[in-house]
């Protein structure tokens, strides 16, 4: 299915935002109404709403976009894109939106300047394993980017120890290679534009 | 009735009670799950905000695996496509994510396939239909059926039913439910004779991994959950997903800590419920996993709980706090 937006001459940086969204986001459609913002569970923490945001890619402000906190405190629970009267993909622009702001090293606001540690400490251990390890996850990421609180977190993973609801050692998948081989030409693939 | 079977990262340790529940609830009910052979991680809400081409790779070598060892087995009945069934909300939503832009992007579907191929792999988008395990229970095996197994009924347990977020939206792969305000899951637990109490919040966020990125944004999401239930007065919230069972439970004494409340409601899978429902044991469902203790709800049901884990030394407020004596409502002490 064509994407809509990219034959119809429209901005630079919305036509980026198009392509770099799997299936059709629908995102030129936006007509600003701010119900995106209205159901956000985490819109209160945000510096633009979805809706803002959206006028602002169009707008072109390319590097206000990828420096805006809202994608990093987006919870992924899909309620605006349920509401939206125009069918906007918003929770898949908002992934979009991360991946072009780890891309080009902004993300500053402190508290969501986490997100990308966590999710790069949890894709390391799945790269090495196939499969998540949560003690590995928790233990690496406390340590390398929350050492202050990581004693915080230690009684509740002793809670879940002694439950045994923790692995002590991760779980190997058989065919590792192949999953290796699978992600490695992924990213190869990725970098070509 | 048979099914691929997507057990994901969680139902290997973390909610392992989910896995070992659905196990035991699943030869009454004739349902048989058919592990896929060496599945990966579905990436959860991670790889898609790194990388959008290993996220869908990721998830292609699943649907590639199911395919390969699924298709086979239906006797040349090409009539109806393979059910992959996932009992997390994350892994589910990935999954058919993943079958349904494959089916729709083209150029992105020529890309995943040649990263498959490093693999020695393929997946034409579509050859399979990827289910939640809630959609089995309440569409093939259907609420009758399971009410014919009830044994133990649930009638002295408020339960509220907690859908979060992903099973009922954003509706992938078809929709079995409403998306604000599903009722699927209060219809299952009143086939097991619980009494369903309204729970307004029901569809809404745990704050997924947001515990461990913003406490500031998770514990007030999960604080609002706890205190939607506890107005309903219910005994338990009942859920469907690893990450909300997580959350809800595991961080409950944080969300005491931090907002001065003392909520200990606990939070079971649906399938745990429904194995106490079909007479078998707590053991039997993994019943004790929880952090939140579930013996006080469970004593109005006449059960008896396995032994208790050793507790877990934390500064717990303590709960009947004579120097501070609280004003009771009436209601409350008729209960």
């Amino acid at each position: 299915m064509a994407k809509s937006a990219l034959q119809a001459g429209a901005p630079s940086f919305l036509r980026e935002v198009i392509a770099e969204t799997p299936g059709d986001p629908h995102l030129e459609a936006c007509m600003q109404c701010g119900t995106c913002g209205g159901s956000c569970p985490s819109g209160a923490d945000m510096d633009h709403t979805p809706r803002a945001l959206f006028a602002m890619i169009t707008a072109g402000m390319r590097e206000r976009v990828l420096r805006s906190n809202a994608p990093w405190y987006c919870v992924s629970c899909y309620y605006c894109m349920e509401r939206c009267p125009q069918d906007v993909h918003i929770t898949d622009v908002m992934y979009t939106l991360k991946r072009l702001a780890i891309r080009e090293g902004h993300f500053e606001d402190a508290k969501a300047s986490r997100a990308p540690g966590f999710a790069k400490t949890f894709m390391e251990h799945v790269e090495r394993y196939g499969r998540s390890f949560e003690l590995g996850l928790m233990t690496r990421y406390y340590l390398r980017h929350r050492p202050l609180d990581a004693m915080k977190i230690a009684p509740l993973g002793l809670g879940l120890l002694r439950r045994k609801r923790l692995d002590l050692t991760p779980h190997k998948i058989t065919q590792i290679g192949q999953l290796k081989a699978i992600l490695a030409r992924a990213a190869e693939l990725d970098a070509v534009k | 009735m048979s099914y691929g079977y997507y057990p994901g990262c969680s139902l290997e340790r973390n909610a392992g009670a989910y896995h070992s529940s659905l196990m035991a609830v699943a030869r009454p009910l004739g349902l048989q799950f058919d592990e896929i052979q060496d599945w990966n991680c579905c990436g959860a809400t991670e790889f898609i905000a790194v990388n959008r081409l290993q996220a869908y790779a990721l998830v292609g070598r699943n649907l590639a695996l199911a395919a390969q060892q699924m298709i086979p087995l239906q006797n040349g009945s090409v009539a109806k496509k393979p059910d992959l069934v996932a009992p997390c909300s994350a892994c589910f939503l990935n999954l058919s994510k993943v079958n349904r832009y494959l089916g729709e992007d083209e150029a992105l579907t020529i890309k995943v396939n040649s990263a498959l191929e490093a693999g020695g792999l393929s997946y034409q988008a579509g050859s399979l239909r990827v289910r939640h395990l809630l959609d089995v229970m309440v569409n093939d095996v259907g609420y009758e059926r399971i009410a014919a197994q009830v044994t133990r009924t649930l009638g002295a347990l408020r339960l509220a039913p907690y859908y979060g977020c992903l099973v009922v939206r954003p509706g992938f792969e078809g929709r079995f439910d409403d998306g604000e305000y599903p009722t699927s899951l209060d219809k299952l637990l009143r086939a097991l004779g619980a009494k369903v109490v309204d729970f307004p919040l029901k569809a809404h966020c745990c704050g997924g991994h947001m515990t461990q990125i913003s406490a500031d944004v998770a514990l007030d999401l999960i604080r609002r959950l706890l205190k939607n239930a506890a107005d309903y007065e219910a005994d338990m919230i009942v859920t469907l997903c690893p990450m909300c069972q997580l959350n809800l439970d595991a961080f409950q004494e944080a969300v005491n800590e931090r907002f001065g409340t003392n909520y200990q409601i606990p939070v079971l899978f649906f399938t745990q419920l429904m194995g106490l429902a079909f007479g078998l044991t707590p053991e039997a469902v993994g019943i004790g996993k929880e952090l939140i203790n579930a013996r006080p709800a469970l004593a109005k049901l006449g059960v008896a709980p396995p032994p208790e884990a050793e507790p877990v030394p934390t500064k717990r407020r303590r709960r009947n706090d004579k120097s501070l004596p609280m004003p009771q409502m009436p209601q409350e002490e008729q209960r």
